[in-house]
């Protein structure tokens, strides 16, 4: 199976990089821009029998190494093939 | 004192820890590979040297702090064993749930390579005793991630418990924001646990063990070790 795990800074917790590009997006003159964040995904693919099974090695994984919980969320989505 | 270095790939101050102890002790220490299971018998100080372990990947620390020897680290600690994190050590020690909170970015963006000022904030734990209460120290920093970031209630509670060790300060020893290189809360540059065992600090005192690098000050922390 395969799955997509996303990891994004809490609301709140100050991110200057994301501050940076948002800065340099405005110097290249890109309409509209409000705010950026700037976060990391993991492309995965895992042996697993189902989605239920997935979520669960993915949630331990993203508690015990890819999210740091104090400042980081994530979110599992399940890859659907077409 | 019987001290352990772990190298991990991409430590690369563990010969400058190794020689801090040296001098402080008149003991080597043993420098092991991150890939032991178990520290030598006896050992009284497991020291995480500065560094990049692991290129920084994922997050500064992160991969190193679940290395096999950390379960040892661990039970070392949980038994009363002295930790000391330097630089990256102490981003190990955060990711690894030793010590709460989190290194970040530094607020300007920029890696930080200079003297800086720390104020002494607890100077009755083993690792501190050499040192005045408030006396003004000068450390080298040198870190992309030092900024020290922890929830309100963590925050209150190391407050309250006199777990914060040092403060970015300047030559005066006054806390502010010009002061503070890297937008840590409250200036904290190094913080203990609750049972004061493990002390982490972005700061590099080993480098500060010979007159003829520019000072002397990070000494009273290995010899206060050294007698521990």
């Amino acid at each position: 199976m395969k799955a997509r795990v996303i990891v994004t800074l809490k609301s709140g917790i100050l991110d200057p990089q994301g501050k940076a590009i948002e800065g340099a997006l405005r110097s290249l003159a890109i309409e509209g821009i409000k705010s950026v964040r700037q976060g990391k995904i993991f492309d995965i693919e895992i042996d697993a029998p189902d989605e239920e099974r997935t979520r669960k090695a993915l949630s331990e994984a993203c508690e015990r190494l890819l999210a740091n919980t104090i400042v980081e969320n994530y979110a599992i989505e399940i890859v659907r093939r077409p | 004192m019987k001290a352990a270095v772990i190298r991990f790939p991409g430590s690369n101050r563990e010969q400058d820890a190794a020689r801090a102890l040296r001098l402080a002790s008149g003991r080597a220490p043993a420098i092991l590979w991150h890939a032991e299971r178990d520290l030598p018998s006896g050992t009284d100080l497991v020291v995480l040297p500065g560094g990049f372990s692991y290129g920084d990947y994922l997050r500064c620390g992160a991969i190193a702090a679940r290395s096999p020897i950390m379960q040892a680290v661990r039970a070392h600690a949980a038994r009363g064993g002295l930790v000391l994190g330097v630089c990256n050590g102490f981003q190990i020690l955060c990711e690894g749930g030793l010590l709460p909170g989190v290194l970040m970015r530094n607020a300007g963006l920029r890696f930080v390579c200079k003297m800086q000022f720390l104020r002494v904030e607890n100077a009755q734990t083993r690792f501190t005793r050499a040192y005045t209460p408030g006396q003004v120290v000068k450390f080298a920093i040198a870190h992309g991630e030092g900024n020290f970031e922890v929830d309100e209630e963590t925050l209150r509670r190391i407050e309250g418990e006199g777990q914060v060790a040092f403060r970015y300060c300047d030559a005066s020893g006054r806390i502010s924001d010009a002061a503070n290189p890297n937008g840590s809360e409250n200036a904290i540059a190094g913080i203990f646990n609750a049972a004061f065992n493990v002390l982490g600090l972005m700061p590099h005192p080993e480098n500060l063990v010979d007159p003829l690098v520019g000072g002397v000050d990070g000494r009273p922390l290995f010899e206060a070790l050294a007698a521990a």
